[in-house]
């Protein structure tokens, strides 16, 4: 069973409609890519899913339905939503951003396990643990929302365009850091990106989103290969 | 504040300065409830002195009324307080979120309103005493006279904003009030209430308001209106300090204290002046530097 | 219904006849002091339409405009009866009408000023400093101001000797004078001025870019509307024949919002509502001092009763009053309209935003 479906979801923002009837399914333990261009809806999808829009339509968690649910009642079934812009607790230090991350949480041991594991995955929140996040670099805040996600012990990660204002290199291990956790903490992972290239690498199956609208949807692989994908996302 | 007159100028000058460093300190924390609703919602509570007021006489009432000893009439005003703040956020508040800066100010406006009233009709527009928990008398030091007021005042404003600071600093609801408060949207993602925050908030507001009324109260007259003064200078602190920043709200009350009793003992016809130079500050700092001592000069979204 | 003499329609009509009716009976019926209170809704009205300008179309929060009433006052006080002028001897109160609105109107441009850097919560902190600085100010200059004991006038009698009791004449005065302001303000409004001016209100960086000049559209509304207070704040004086310092509490600069709120922002008729509300509601309020809610009685507060007036009407009617008869108005017509076979209006399929409202830069993202 998904562990997230979306059935025949409309979402907008006052009388500007940015959704049309978009149905995703997301498999537990899988990644998951959102393709599409500036405008096509892929972030009010994962507004969408998080409570933060008003949507019309199906959306289920672990086959309970959380259409419209208050956000903060959504995050603390376990979905971990990294919005666009990371959401840094900016004036806070990178330590107060990650216990942020474990603020519904009541197992006190298992949070220092996570948080434990965090400073494996990147060891220099370890020693930049009082540092003011918005001192960090473009990269460091994405891991910082990452590491601060994962405090969550979400069971579904919503990432919105990691990719953006980065540089290619730190892009390519932030990817990596995500395939990575998926595999090794069987983390289901749904992202957003205009990043064609590396989100169809990461992912098992892909969706693209034009104006509101799935147009294609498949397996990552075979997206990858598909003419109308490579010539509009993959620069081909 | 007691004033007694000392030997020398300087020893005049001192005893201003620790005057206005005790009703400084009441500035300080009414300016620093106005300050933590600021930071939450871009709005000064303008009725924050009523509802410190309002405290203040309820504090009163447990006194004079029900008997009680005057350590559990302030712990208890002080619960009674923040119950009051975390009810009428919920209630009166909650409703119009997201609304204007006109809607928003004139709730307050009326909020003010209602609560003036309300203890008019109570207590009554008759002035009262309030005793004061500190006793008479001074602290004799190298021909300076510093009255126990004073001295009772800054210490309690001291430990309050001392538990305060450590309340948001170092405890994890505080730093989740913190996160709400700056970054609402992004702490709703996080599993943060933001609404009850809020009320907690006003909650926390109104219990440090409710000191501020009641370390000043036995220095004036308890009457309906006798915060607000009070709350015009405790606004003028918070400006002058920067309105976004706590230890700015604190420092800026604290100066304004400061400057009003040197003011008002320097300067003739500076008593009723006090007001007129508060507004002049406001103005001077607005038009200088908006952000205030201690605030960012943040680029604000359109 | 849809008859028309002289171009207006007849409703229009019989609407403004039975609103002259009114005018011209009130002082004819009620008593003294009632008509003495209408004396004053007018001086309110006038200080309102003023408030409103600054407030409710160019959307600059004041809650000092009290300050002005208290120079217009004073104004009209010290020179009709404290400082007689060299050869003019005291000022007659006619004339101190307008010089009293030029005075406060000075005061006003000089406000604005400093005003063109503040924005919204700090300009209402700076005007709430102004109104709780009147009073002080007042009293600490009293060599000048007459001080605590205030200033008495003689009462004002009727010119020319007119038929009617001194109240009359006053109620009549006030009335005409809120009249012919009315008229300019109403075109002000209509005009570029009136369009600048809601520019500025609903975005200030739109305007601009739209060529307005926001420090002589943002000044000039202060100007204007303390120019309406003072001249409001010399007809109260004239009304009352006294004047001192606690006139002018932080209490009148919020009675005028609250005025202005209940009754409608930005509209034209909204002042008038708000003026007879703020004057009437306190003296209902005194007269039902047996109205109990439980062990408390409500009546004689109006602070109360304002308080929680003005909460419903800005939570349930934002447009005050007016917006709800305006609102009453529309639906009764759509009825009238349905029933004649015109289509209702499809109701819009459109999906509301969130409570945290969505930015449309999303739609880009």
């Amino acid at each position: 069973m998904a562990l997230l479906e979306l059935t025949d979801v409309h979402a907008g923002y006052g009388a500007i409609k940015a959704l049309h009837g978009v149905s995703v399914s997301v498999e537990p333990g899988s990644i998951v890519a959102i393709l599409g261009a500036n405008g096509a809806g892929k972030t009010t999808t994962l507004r969408s899913i998080s409570g933060m829009v008003k949507s019309a339509g199906r959306i289920t968690f672990d086959g309970k339905e959380i259409t419209n649910h208050k956000p903060e009642d959504i995050a603390r079934r376990g979905i971990a939503h990294v919005p666009e812009g990371r959401g840094t607790l900016a004036q806070l230090t990178v330590w107060e951003n990650l216990q942020m991350g474990a603020y519904v949480r009541r197992d006190r041991r298992r949070v220092k396990q996570d948080y434990d594991r965090v400073m494996e995955y990147f060891p220099w929140m370890g020693r930049r643990r009082d540092q003011v996040a918005a001192l960090l670099s473009g990269g460091e805040q994405q891991m910082l929302a990452i590491g601060r996600a994962l405090m969550m012990a979400p069971r579904l990660l919503l990432l919105d365009e990691p990719s953006l204002g980065l540089a290619p290199i730190v892009i390519r291990e932030i990817f990596e850091i995500v395939g990575t956790i998926s595999k090794e903490q069987d983390l289901t992972v749904l992202i957003v990106e205009q990043n064609a290239n590396l989100a169809l690498r990461a992912a098992q199956r892909a969706y693209v989103l034009e104006v509101g609208r799935v147009v294609l949807e498949g397996p990552a692989a075979e997206l990858a290969r598909h003419e109308s994908v490579r010539k509009s996302y993959l620069g081909q | 504040m007691i004033e007694l007159v000392a030997g020398n100028p300087v020893q005049a000058f001192v005893q201003q300065v620790v005057s206005g460093l005790a009703s400084g300190a009441v500035y300080a924390s009414l300016a620093l409830s106005l300050v933590l609703i600021y930071r939450a919602m871009d709005v000064a509570n303008f009725a924050q002195g009523e509802m410190a007021m309002f405290s203040t006489f309820i504090a009163y009432a447990l006194i004079t009324g029900f008997h009680l000893p005057y350590l559990i009439a302030f712990a208890l005003t002080i619960a009674i307080s923040f119950g009051g703040g975390v009810l009428i956020e919920r209630v009166v508040i909650r409703p119009f979120e997201g609304s204007s800066v006109l809607t928003l100010v004139i709730v307050t406006l009326a909020l003010f309103s209602i609560v003036n009233g309300t203890a008019g009709l109570i207590w009554g527009y008759v002035f009262k005493t309030f005793d004061s928990p500190f006793q008479f008398g001074a602290v004799h030091f190298q021909g300076l006279y510093i009255g126990y007021q004073d001295l009772g005042i800054i210490g309690v404003t001291l430990v309050v904003l001392a538990l305060v600071f450590v309340f948001f600093r170092y405890t994890k609801l505080g730093l989740a009030m913190r996160a709400a408060s700056l970054y609402p949207e992004a702490s709703r993602l996080l599993g943060v209430r933001t609404g009850w925050m809020l009320a907690f908030g006003w909650g926390i507001s109104a219990a440090v308001g409710a000191v501020s009324g009641m370390m000043i109260a036995p220095v004036v007259f308890l009457d309906p209106g006798f915060m607000q003064p009070v709350l015009l200078f405790a606004f003028v602190g918070a400006v002058l300090g920067g309105i976004e920043s706590p230890l700015g709200a604190v420092v800026g009350g604290v100066l304004v204290g400061v400057l009003l009793a040197l003011l008002g003992t320097y300067v003739p016809g500076g008593e009723n002046l006090r007001i007129a130079m508060g507004l002049v500050v406001i103005v001077a700092v607005l038009l200088i530097k908006p952000a205030g001592l201690f605030g960012r000069s943040e680029v604000r979204r359109v | 219904m849809n008859a028309r003499v002289a171009g207006f329609p007849i409703y229009t009509l019989v609407m403004a006849g039975v609103a002259l009716i009114v005018f011209i009976g009130i002082p004819l019926t009620t008593n003294s002091f009632q008509t003495f209170q209408f004396a004053n809704v007018a001086a309110f009205v006038i200080a309102i339409v003023g408030l409103n300008i600054l407030t409710g179309y160019s959307g600059q929060i004041s809650l000092g405009n009290g300050a002005f009433m208290a120079v217009g006052g004073y104004t009209t006080a010290l020179l009709a009866a404290k400082w007689p002028l060299p050869f003019i001897g005291f000022v007659p109160y006619g004339y101190t009408i307008p010089l009293a609105g030029l005075v406060a109107a000075l005061l006003g441009f000089l406000i604005g000023i400093p005003a063109l850097r503040l924005r919204g919560i700090y300009l209402a902190l700076a005007t709430f400093a102004l109104a709780l600085a009147v009073t002080p100010v007042l009293n600490n200059y009293d060599g000048f101001t007459g001080g605590h004991a205030g200033v008495f006038l003689k009462s004002a009698t009727p010119p020319f000797g007119l038929d009617l009791s001194n109240d009359q004449w006053l109620y009549f005065m006030c009335w005409a004078i809120a009249a012919i302001l009315y008229v300019p303000a109403f075109l002000m409004l209509r005009s570029r001025t009136g369009r600048a001016w809601m520019a500025i209100r609903d975005s200030e960086t739109a305007a601009v870019s739209s060529g307005i000049s926001l420090a002589y559209y943002k000044t000039l509304a202060f100007g204007i509307s303390a120019f309406y207070a003072g001249i409001a704040g010399s007809l109260f004086v004239i009304n009352n024949a006294y004047v001192d310092p606690d006139s002018y509490s932080l209490a009148l600069s919020l009675t005028l919002l609250i005025g202005l709120v209940i009754g409608g922002l930005a509209n034209v008729w909204g002042p008038i509502l708000g003026g007879l509300l703020v004057v009437w509601l306190p003296y209902f309020a005194e007269k039902s001092a047996g109205f109990r809610l439980g062990p408390i009685s409500l009546g004689g507060k109006p602070d109360i009763e304002f308080g929680i007036v003005l909460i419903l009407i800005v939570f349930f009617a934002p447009n005050g009053l007016t917006g709800l008869i305006g609102r009453g108005i529309r639906w009764y017509r759509s009825k009238r309209d349905a029933g004649r076979g015109a289509a209702p209006l499809p109701a819009p399929a459109v999906l509301e935003e969130a409570t945290q409202g969505g930015e449309p830069s999303e739609i880009i993202g």
